[in-house]
């Protein structure tokens, strides 16, 4: 049998999704449900003074008004930051309390106040506007780099600081700085983003008044992590007596990992109120209220030798945190941001220091990439600015300063187990026909337009395990993952995960995994996932770990399978374990014809016995059935790297910028599904490109989300991108069974470095911030222009 | 109250509906549609797009008391006696989706596109697709399916 | 969005009668409806306009094409006989929104709504257009007030729109890269009359740029351009571009127009 793990197989989820048919949570509807319209702060920071719900309660379809109050008397907890992360000075971090429903204060536009449920959404919506809220309005604190000069918006913390956060060694930079020919300097803002998974945020929950059992139906990565939080911090209900389920998920992008404000509201007052309760956030919710992602001033160093080696790295960043720290908030601007601040360059010495502060704005929180799109960029712009600096050739100074021997001890955390960045390098190179920039520019030029190339190598650190690693970190819990494998008594197998997929292609990847480690068609295996009722437990998808960590665990689960199998095998064929061997789904005896299927010993584990004897095919002490579980707790992250190279041809009289090619070469290890890969780099990169050229987040001084709909915030569409040049090189990873190291974050992280590099090659090296819109770069055109000018 | 009869997906449809009600709601609060999605305030982002006469539309900006007499293709109206359009086939051959949230208005948004133009360039479909916005897919596969799906239906 | 009352008038004579001051004429609805469902605005009645056959339909003579005030994008930008005769303006419908926008938006409603970035009012006011309602004709200079601001009365009815072909013309524009909208967008049309310059998405409300007109009436050229002053006084600024940039581009554009008449 041909193995499936490598091969194009077309996806086995997608006719649901093609035909319509496919059950997002606000496809969902329970009969006598309740809709639910939440109230929340126009105000980016005030005082509650009062809430007068006394006319909206008497509109008409109004079953009930719940405010803070009503949830500080049932004792419900509120949201949580999931990383503990620790200061230089050695102190604890600093979060504020964020209840579901806030009942002193407010503090961003959008934070929830009350809900209200009736009996249609036209009800509710009409009876919303009748709650009576008085403020007593403060004075926002939105720009980040006054934040810690600001009024303290939490009582307590003071310059509205989380943490104040070093890794590496200050006095080794010091002294390589102090031997450097060189101090490259770079002040970089790395714009807010806004996730904008397609599907908006919905949940639907069910109360059973028998069981006492609540349903939540929501769009979540993690069902299993909300409920857990919902739970333990939550105190909604045990965990026991609560389901949470997330359907098809329409992207995440690390939007969805949060349990919100919504989901405790909604599963805490169904049981309240006996009903089942439908939310649906519009879009304009999610601008607001939707976790936001990157958002970081930084200022860093690199110390260079005149031959343009790299002897020494700084960098000081400033991370809004947005007004509440959450799941991944704390976490994103410390161990998945500072590790990766040295690229794959070999770094004498180093560190990161980040201050984490509080702002009146959204929670900032993993957004695709989640903290190493923000290292890389500040490397590799800061790279680029030395090649620019010492008039070397970008390609050169990186080559420069790789490593060349894996593993390779990363200067401030990681343990690099495998990679190749001088092919990955090369390969980019000879696919972007690298060499042949020059002529394409002249060509430019003579048709009145800029050109500049772009070049990006990375390396990521995703997986998000061992868990002791983690927890040691300050994690909150392990990030392991969990399989199950089911076989049927008649041959199907089902393969329950605690992965999630909300795009990433699960019920395909998965069932080749399995199919090629059980020898099972892939047509007999099924894929579940998302239901807390289903699988045991699991820590969900992001991190572009789902592959690397729950795939592992569905092989350790079929190895399981078959070891079991193996012994009933031989019991059934009267041959010794050790002379079975398993192959393409059969239990062979070696040096015979004798064999049975693992379909037939699944179906003898299940049916133990024959008519008119007493006869077991299980050998002694063996148990019924053909179920195994694993959870797979990784021995390192895994490093997928990278080399991109674009080019844009920039229009100087009006500054549009277009990006006319494209090149990406990622090393993923092994590739499980090349045509699933292919639409996550494409997708990744789009993500990127999205906010180097187009996406920002806009707050004003007064809090107000001034991109609040796709009409202002730039939402790339067809029309904006060139067709991508897709290539790869493969280490496979030697820290899990099938070398894989995974995708999901990969374009994302190098696109934006790649593509700003490449504009600011187009304007001669004169620095832009992101996004490069055309504006900015129509003046820094004209800025060239009147330069050359003077110089003349 | 308004009493509306059309045709959706080839079945005549007559309901009593409220006056301010969305096609897009229509379809999916009364009819259980619920292929056609909503992914914006602000008729930009193309997920609810279905087709009206022939024609592609944002159900999200039409009112269903407005489109009495109409014929209305959704995304469950699309494959025939169980077969995917080859748009639909298309989409899977070349992975044009991920998430699957935009996809119907998507699809029928290129559906629509292939009545006008037999054989279009990367650039034209790129420019017709300028009402449906993804987040998944970088766009590249769902060109790749537009032409896919152009090329099996000349055939 | 909130409820009202949804009517659909078989003559505009039955439109004018059912309008009121809190009612609105639906035609497309591509404005009114993400309006009313954003909570921007309501209405206790909505008229429907499109079932009134004599609303739409292209009329070209050798000197005048004349559009019904429903008749859709598409069907401007598809129309042999106006891609002959006036292939700016088939150009610009085509470039109005997306596909979809363009199924279902009508010039009528376009210009009624008059937004300050949208495309059709500078075709007015370039192509010298007289807007026929029930009650009068309306020169489009008069027509255009403000922003979102028209002279058109509350019972009153665009009927159609009455273009005068010119010698040359060319419409280009800058879009917004959100919503697609014009940041600048300039029209530019060489009359026997006349030239006219007119430009939308950069100020307020739709207007034509005398110095520009004034230059071109010299030396129809794009360098005749380069030497007009173009002042940022009275521009829109706003996230996607501040007054300087959209003042600067305002030239840049008419420049790109010119050189393609």
């Amino acid at each position: 049998m041909a193995s499936l793990v490598g091969s194009r197989v077309e996806r086995k989820e997608d006719k649901r999704f093609l035909t319509g048919k496919g059950r997002y949570t606000s496809d969902i509807n329970i009969v006598n449900q309740t809709y639910a319209i939440f109230i929340r702060s126009p105000h980016a920071r005030a005082k509650i003074k009062k809430i007068d719900t006394s006319k909206a309660s008497k509109a008409p379809g109004v079953v009930d008004i719940l405010t803070g109050e009503h949830i500080a008397k049932d004792k419900i907890g509120g949201l949580i930051a999931g990383w503990a992360i620790r200061s230089e000075d050695g102190s604890e971090m600093k979060c504020p309390a964020n209840p579901p429903l806030a009942k002193d204060n407010v503090n961003f536009v959008g934070d929830p106040i009350a809900v209200v449920f009736a009996e249609t959404l036209d009800e509710a919506k009409a009876a919303a506007e009748l709650v009576k809220v008085d403020y007593k309005i403060l004075k926002a604190v939105t720009s980040l780099a006054d934040t810690m000069k600001s009024e303290t918006i939490h009582e307590g913390i003071d310059k509205n600081m989380c943490y104040d956060w070093l890794l590496g060694d200050r006095q080794k930079v010091k002294e390589a700085f102090d031997k450097a020919d060189k101090i490259i300097k770079l002040d970089i803002t790395n714009n807010r983003l806004i996730p904008n998974a397609m599907e908006p945020r919905a949940c639907v929950v069910d109360y059973n008044t028998a069981s006492e059992e609540i349903t939540c139906y929501t769009t979540s990565q993690n069902p299993h992590l909300s409920r857990l939080i919902m739970s333990a911090f939550g105190g909604v209900t045990p965990e026991n007596k609560l389901r949470v389920v997330a359907p098809d998920v329409g992207g995440g992008f690390g939007s969805k990992i949060n349990l919100y404000n919504e989901e405790i509201v909604c599963s805490w007052a169904a049981k309240k109120i006996e009903r089942p309760i439908k939310w649906v956030a519009e879009r304009t919710e999610s601008f607001l209220t939707d976790t936001h992602g990157r958002d970081h001033i930084t200022h860093a160093e690199l110390a260079v030798t005149n031959d343009g080696k790299f002897l020494g790295f700084k960098n000081e960043t400033i991370a809004n945190l947005g007004a509440y720290a959450r799941v991944f908030g704390t976490v994103t601007p410390t161990y998945l941001f500072g590790p990766c601040a040295t690229g794959v360059y070999v770094m004498p010495a180093a560190y990161t220091n980040v201050k984490a502060v509080y702002t009146n704005t959204a929670p900032v929180d993993a957004y695709r990439g989640a903290g190493r799109p923000e290292a890389t960029y500040t490397i590799e712009r800061i790279v680029d600015k030395a090649a620019i600096e010492l008039g070397m050739d970008p390609i050169e100074i990186r080559m420069k300063n790789f490593p060349t021997e894996f593993p390779f001890k990363q200067t401030l955390v990681h343990q690099v187990d495998s990679g190749d960045y001088v092919g990955g390098l090369n390969k980019a190179k000879e696919m972007s026909d690298y060499d042949g920039f020059a002529t394409r520019k002249k060509e430019s030029e003579s048709k009145g337009k800029l050109r500049g190339i772009g070049v990006t190598t990375y390396f990521e650190a995703c997986g998000i395990a061992p868990s002791p690693v983690v927890m040691m970190l300050g994690c909150g819990v392990g990030l392991w993952e969990s399989a199950e494998v089911r076989f049927n008594p008649t041959g199907q197998v089902t393969v329950y995960t605690g992965s999630h997929s909300h795009g990433q292609s699960h019920e395909t990847t998965f069932a080749q995994i399995a199919a090629d480690e059980l020898g099972v068609p892939i047509e007999n295996i099924d894929v579940v996932h998302g239901d807390t009722d289903k699988g045991t437990f699991g820590m969900g998808t992001y991190g572009s770990r789902s592959l690397a960590v729950g795939g592992i665990a569905i092989v350790n689960a079929c190895k399981k399978i078959v070891t079991k199998g193996k012994k009933i095998a031989a019991k059934m064929l009267e041959a010794s374990e050790e002379d079975v061997e398993f192959k393409d789904g059969e239990f062979v005896v070696s040096k015979s014809n004798k064999k049975k299927t693992i379909g037939e010993v699944a179906f003898a584990s299940y049916l133990p016995g024959v008519r008119d004897e007493v006869k077991s095919p299980l050998p002694e002490g063996e148990e019924p059935g053909l179920v195994e579980s694993s959870f797979f707790d990784p021995a390192n992250f895994s490093f997928p790297a990278g080399s991109h190279i674009c080019e844009v041809e920039i229009d100087p009289e009006t500054g549009e910028v277009k990006l006319d090619k494209y090149t990406a070469v990622d090393d993923f290890g092994t590739i499980v599904n090349p045509l699933i890969v292919e639409g996550q780099v494409h997708g990744g990169l789009a993500q990127g490109i999205g906010q180097a050229l187009y996406e920002n987040a806009q707050y004003d001084q007064t809090g107000q989300l001034i991109t609040a709909s796709y009409m202002d915030y730039t939402m790339p569409r067809a029309d904006n991108f060139p067709e991508f040049n897709i290539g790869y090189t493969c280490t496979k990873a030697t820290t899990n069974p099938l070398g894989v190291k995974g995708c999901g974050e990969a374009g994302t992280i190098a696109a934006t470095p790649t593509v700003m590099n490449a504009v600011i090659n187009a304007l001669g090296g004169r620095e832009i911030s992101l996004p490069a819109t055309a504006e900015k770069v129509w003046k820094a055109c004209k800025e060239n222009k009147k330069s050359k000018a003077e110089a003349a | 109250m308004k009493k509306v009869s059309l045709e959706i997906n080839g079945k005549k449809v007559t309901k009593e509906i409220p006056d301010h009600i969305t096609l897009s709601s229509f379809l999916r609060d009364t009819l259980n549609l619920t292929g056609t999605h909503i992914g914006c305030d602000t008729s930009q982002c193309g997920a609810c797009v279905v087709h009206v006469d022939g024609k592609s539309i944002k159900s999200c900006t039409a009112l269903a008391a407005d489109l009495e007499g109409s014929k209305i293709t959704t995304i469950e109206g699309l494959a025939k006696n169980g077969k995917m359009h080859p748009m639909q086939e298309a989409f899977k051959k070349t992975h044009g989706l991920q998430c699957g949230f935009c996809t119907p208005g998507m699809i029928m948004s290129a559906v629509d596109l292939l009545k006008s133009k037999k054989n279009p360039s990367d650039t034209e479909i790129r420019d017709w697709l300028e009402g449906n916005i993804c987040r998944c897919t970088g766009y590249q596969n769902i060109v790749a399916a537009v032409k896919e799906a152009a090329s099996k239906m000349k055939s | 969005m909130k409820t009202f009352n949804y009517h659909s008038a078989k003559d505009v004579k039955e439109a004018s009668k059912l309008a009121s001051s809190s009612s609105a004429f639906l035609a497309g609805g591509m404005t009114t409806i993400p309006s009313m469902k954003l909570g921007l605005a309501s209405y206790k009645d909505i008229i429907n306009i499109k079932n009134i056959k004599k609303l739409s339909g292209i009329k070209v003579t050798s000197k005048n094409v004349t559009i019904g005030a429903t008749t859709k994008h598409v069907e401007v930008a598809n129309s042999k006989e106006i891609k002959k005769a006036l292939p700016s303006l088939a150009s610009l419908a085509e470039g109005i929104g997306d596909p979809q926008v363009r199924n279902r938006g009508t010039i009528g409603g376009s210009i009624a709504n008059n937004d300050p970035a949208a495309d059709y009012p500078s075709a007015c006011i370039a192509l010298n257009a007289i807007i026929h309602t029930n009650n009068r004709k309306i020169d489009a200079e008069n027509f255009f007030r403000g922003m979102f601001e028209t002279c058109l009365k509350k019972t009153e009815i665009i009927e159609a729109i009455e273009f005068e072909i010119p010698q040359k013309s060319s419409y280009q524009k800058l879009p917004n890269p959100a919503s697609r909208y014009a940041v600048v967008g300039v029209y530019v049309a060489k009359h026997k009359t006349g030239i006219n310059v007119a430009v939308t998405g950069a100020k307020a409300c739709v207007y034509n740029d005398k110095d520009l007109a004034g230059a071109l009436k010299k030396d129809f050229s794009s360098s005749a351009i380069d030497k007009v002053k173009i002042l940022s006084s009275g521009m829109n600024s706003d996230i996607h571009a501040s007054a300087d940039y959209r003042a600067n581009m305002v030239k840049v554009f008419a420049k790109k127009a010119v050189d393609a008449c």
